[in-house]
């Protein structure tokens, strides 16, 4: 898991293509999921994400996504689980301070940051996890999200209509 | 002198009866306290830290203070440093400030969640506590109780946003309101040596916008990475947001160089540096003069404020290297002159 997580961050930008290309349906059919059926489908598509981002890139499930910007690399392996590294404890040789046979999450992160469309992304400030997310889909939480906002410009534009 | 610290009403304490009063407010100063005020009266800062003891002695506290008189703007309380269990940076702060000096409270993220955090930086300030550094924090692995739980709930990123979030939201970050919000002046630590190299001024824009006033840095032995990066973040205008202090240190020998570098994480020394050690004939003074002259140094560097001057177990020269660097310019640091142990006498 390990090779392919680093295999991600060193190739974040190819990566990238394929999520800007599948984000999109998935997220579609999330919206559509859970319109017709609530969230009774909640517990697979958990599981089904878990596996998948479990497996390219060491997910640790914290349901608050960031892969995107932190140039593919998953910010929960830090030890420290730091959202704005690195920290200053990184080995001359890139590796981590705490586990010096891994190299350094998020010397890994600029690197794949850096190959990315927009790497200045990886500069904004992300503040902590909401850790009452653990465990849960950040995919469905995203969808409803998106939903939601398309809802309310919707809901804008009719008042405004009117008005 | 023991009258308690009341930061709502200032008239009643000017600091001339107690120099652990908060500052009369300034136009464009976040905090009332000493340090930042010395920094925005654009004089040269120069900061050192103290090792809180392994003791329930105040005295102790204040001795350790004291040995900084008239060289030192502020002294930074380290938190439970390379993740070792000393009394807390809060009471040592709380007790520093109590007789007038200008600690830097240092939060690590290690020990503490966001909800201890918020109540240390109120308890803090209502203390008179007027400076605090967000730091990350050492993992617990690298220090005397590797079997604690690390906490990391947040990052110093996150925590120079919670700062931010109740000095000026005057509220915590679940929203709920604050009667008064802590006017504390708020920095973060940088390290410009280690990996990423070309990333860390993007990262200290990061602390920047974050809520960071003042920076400090890990211990610096090479001019030039720090010239280089010190240009960029001129150029980025970060110097006209923050101040910075880049940190300087003494080595005691030849030897011990050697093991900081290979054993603590984030240290770089370079080869030239622990030649010259090796080839000095007392290498502890020679050590004492490389971090004058580092001193020196950092002080010609455009855009550098101030030095944080780390002397661990050697905290008895730092007055004498301050002075003889010349660095404050004849400037006297404040002390609290004349201090009584009013419980003893």
């Amino acid at each position: 898991m390990y090779s392919l997580r680093r295999f991600a961050s060193k190739h974040s930008k190819a990566y990238e293509v394929v999520y800007k290309f599948v984000e999109p349906p998935i997220l579609a059919s999330l919206t559509w999921l859970n319109k017709v059926a609530g969230d009774r489908f909640d517990k697979p598509i958990t599981w089904m994400e878990k596996h998948t981002k479990g497996a390219l890139f060491d997910c640790q499930m914290c349901g608050n996504c960031v892969l995107s910007k932190t140039g593919m690399t998953c910010p929960m392996n830090c030890p420290k689980t730091i959202r704005n590294g690195p920290c200053g404890g990184v080995r001359a040789n890139g590796n981590c301070e705490v586990k010096p046979e891994m190299k350094c999450v998020w010397v890994e992160a600029w690197g794949g940051a850096s190959k990315m469309r927009n790497p200045q992304e990886i500069e904004l400030v992300q503040f902590a996890v909401d850790r009452s997310h653990q465990g849960s889909s950040a995919w469905i939480r995203l969808a409803k999200e998106r939903d939601k906002e398309k809802q309310d410009r919707k809901q804008a534009a009719i008042a405004e209509d009117v008005s | 002198m023991n009258k308690p610290i009341d930061n709502h009403d200032n008239e009643h304490h000017p600091y001339v009866d107690n120099p652990g009063s908060p500052l009369p407010p300034k136009e464009g100063h976040v905090s009332q306290g000493r340090f930042e005020r010395v920094l925005r009266d654009g004089h040269f800062a120069v900061t050192s830290e103290i090792a809180p003891p392994d003791s329930v002695d105040a005295d102790e506290v204040y001795r350790r203070a004291a040995l900084f008189d008239g060289a030192v703007d502020a002294i930074n309380a380290t938190d439970g440093s390379g993740a070792n269990c000393h009394m807390s940076s809060v009471a040592v702060c709380a007790l520093l400030s109590h007789i007038g000096y200008s600690p830097i409270l240092q939060i690590s993220c290690r020990d503490k969640n966001r909800i201890a955090i918020q109540g240390d930086i109120l308890g803090a300030a209502a203390m008179g506590v007027c400076n605090v550094l967000a730091l990350t924090g050492d993992d617990v692995s690298s220090g005397d109780h590797p079997e604690a739980k690390p906490v990391f709930d947040l990052d110093s990123v996150s925590l120079l946003t919670t700062i931010k979030t109740m000095r000026e939201e005057s509220r915590f970050l679940s929203g709920r309101k604050l009667d008064l919000a802590p006017k504390v002046f708020a920095g973060s630590s940088i390290n410009p040596f280690v990996p990423p190299i070309e990333s860390r001024v993007l990262q200290l824009r990061k602390k920047v916008e974050a809520g960071a006033e003042f920076i400090q840095s890990q211990y610096c032995f090479d001019m030039d990475i720090l010239k280089s990066m010190m240009k960029r973040a001129v150029d980025m205008g970060l110097t006209e947001k923050a101040f910075i202090l880049p940190g300087v240190g003494t080595l005691a020998s030849a030897k011990t160089a050697k093991w900081l570098r290979s054993n603590v994480p984030g240290v770089h020394i370079p080869d030239s540096i622990v030649k010259r050690l090796e080839g000095a004939e007392k290498q502890k003074a020679e050590g004492q003069k490389i971090c004058v002259e580092l001193m020196q140094q950092v002080k010609e560097i455009e855009g550098v404020s101030g030095v944080h001057v780390m002397a661990y177990r050697q905290e008895e020269f730092v007055t004498e290297m301050v002075d003889a660097s010349g660095v404050l310019d004849g400037r006297k640091a404040w002390a609290p002159t004349g201090w009584v142990d009013t419980a003893r006498t």
